[in-house]
């Protein structure tokens, strides 16, 4: 405001937030055909959940539930003008995501390796609710991913602007919708946890 | 309208690291709820998916994501949103029902 630049956050969060809410329909859209899939093939759905590896979800949610904390933190920070504070806490958060990823991919790694991924042979002799149960999953959890190496690619830009203070504590709603995004990826994921994982 | 008196404002409103390590306190607590009861058995698995989950969400939107300190037409956005996705949740098993 002290600069005369013509500015306003509120417009640049309600923009972010209607952006984010076409991201929960897409999501919504298909946790609902999930709910339907899983109504017509209960039993294939247990037996694909058992497939997965529980503790390996869990994991992922607390390092994504933590690094939801670190980025909200980092806004605390920057609103007290304690810059460093705030690197550190955005910093934590990339270290916490590509925690994520690195997981994921172990994970995704030991389907691949018993022949599950889309398309494979094996997968087609599975039975059309467990072929629909993997399908699902990995839409779902691709999309997601795709969300995340996203967010991540924001959030690195964002800790670069903290660094070269062009978000600062009188000017950071970029951070504030960078962390959005963030927290959204959160919230998916949050669903996705007990849908897939604990779906056994 | 009220951006200078928002921006004057919001000094003094602007939450703490308290308030948000607390939420994620509770957030921690309730994935561990979720887990446990995802192995009393199917009944407490869809019933601890169906009001646990939506809790967790519930708290990253109005805490982490700032809803909470937000104006209505921000929260107004959201509540819209959702009611719609659950109209078409609602119509989608009004159909399966009669099938």
């Amino acid at each position: 405001m002290s600069e005369h630049v013509h500015r306003d956050d509120f417009g640049a969060r309600l923009g972010m937030w209607l952006f984010l809410v076409t991201e929960i329909v897409l999501f919504g859209g298909l946790f609902i055909g999930y709910s339907y899939m899983r109504y017509k093939y209960p039993i294939e759905f247990h037996h694909g959940g058992m497939e997965l590896n529980a503790t390996l979800g869990v994991i992922n949610t607390l390092v994504l539930l933590t690094s939801s904390l670190t980025v909200v933190l980092a806004i605390v920070a920057i609103q007290r003008a304690e810059k460093k504070r705030a690197m550190a806490f955005l910093g934590t958060t990339l270290g916490l995501g590509l925690t994520f990823l690195v997981i994921k991919s172990f994970e995704w790694a030991a389907k691949f390796h018993h022949g599950l991924y889309p398309n494979a042979p094996h997968l087609a002799t599975l039975p059309p609710g467990e072929q629909v149960f993997f399908g699902l999953y990995f839409t779902m959890t691709g999309l997601h991913g795709l969300h995340v190496i996203a967010g991540l690619s924001v959030l690195g830009v964002m800790l670069w602007w903290v660094a070269t203070d062009r978000i600062r504590q009188d000017r950071y709603v970029h951070l504030e919708n960078g962390g959005l995004y963030w927290h959204l990826v959160d919230v998916i994921w949050i669903f996705l946890l007990p849908l897939f994982y604990l779906a056994a | 309208m009220s951006e200078t008196i928002h921006s004057t404002e919001a000094h003094a409103e602007h939450p703490g690291y308290g308030t948000f390590i607390k939420v994620w306190v509770a957030l921690l607590i309730l994935t561990g709820a979720l887990v446990g009861v995802s192995h009393l058995g199917q009944t407490y698995a869809v019933w601890g998916l169906l009001t646990l989950t939506p809790l967790k969400a519930g708290l990253v939107f109005y805490f982490f994501m700032h809803l909470k300190y937000e104006g209505p037409l921000l929260k107004i956005v959201v509540l819209v949103t959702l009611g719609t996705l659950l109209i078409f949740f609602a119509l989608l098993f009004s159909d399966v029902a009669f099938h």
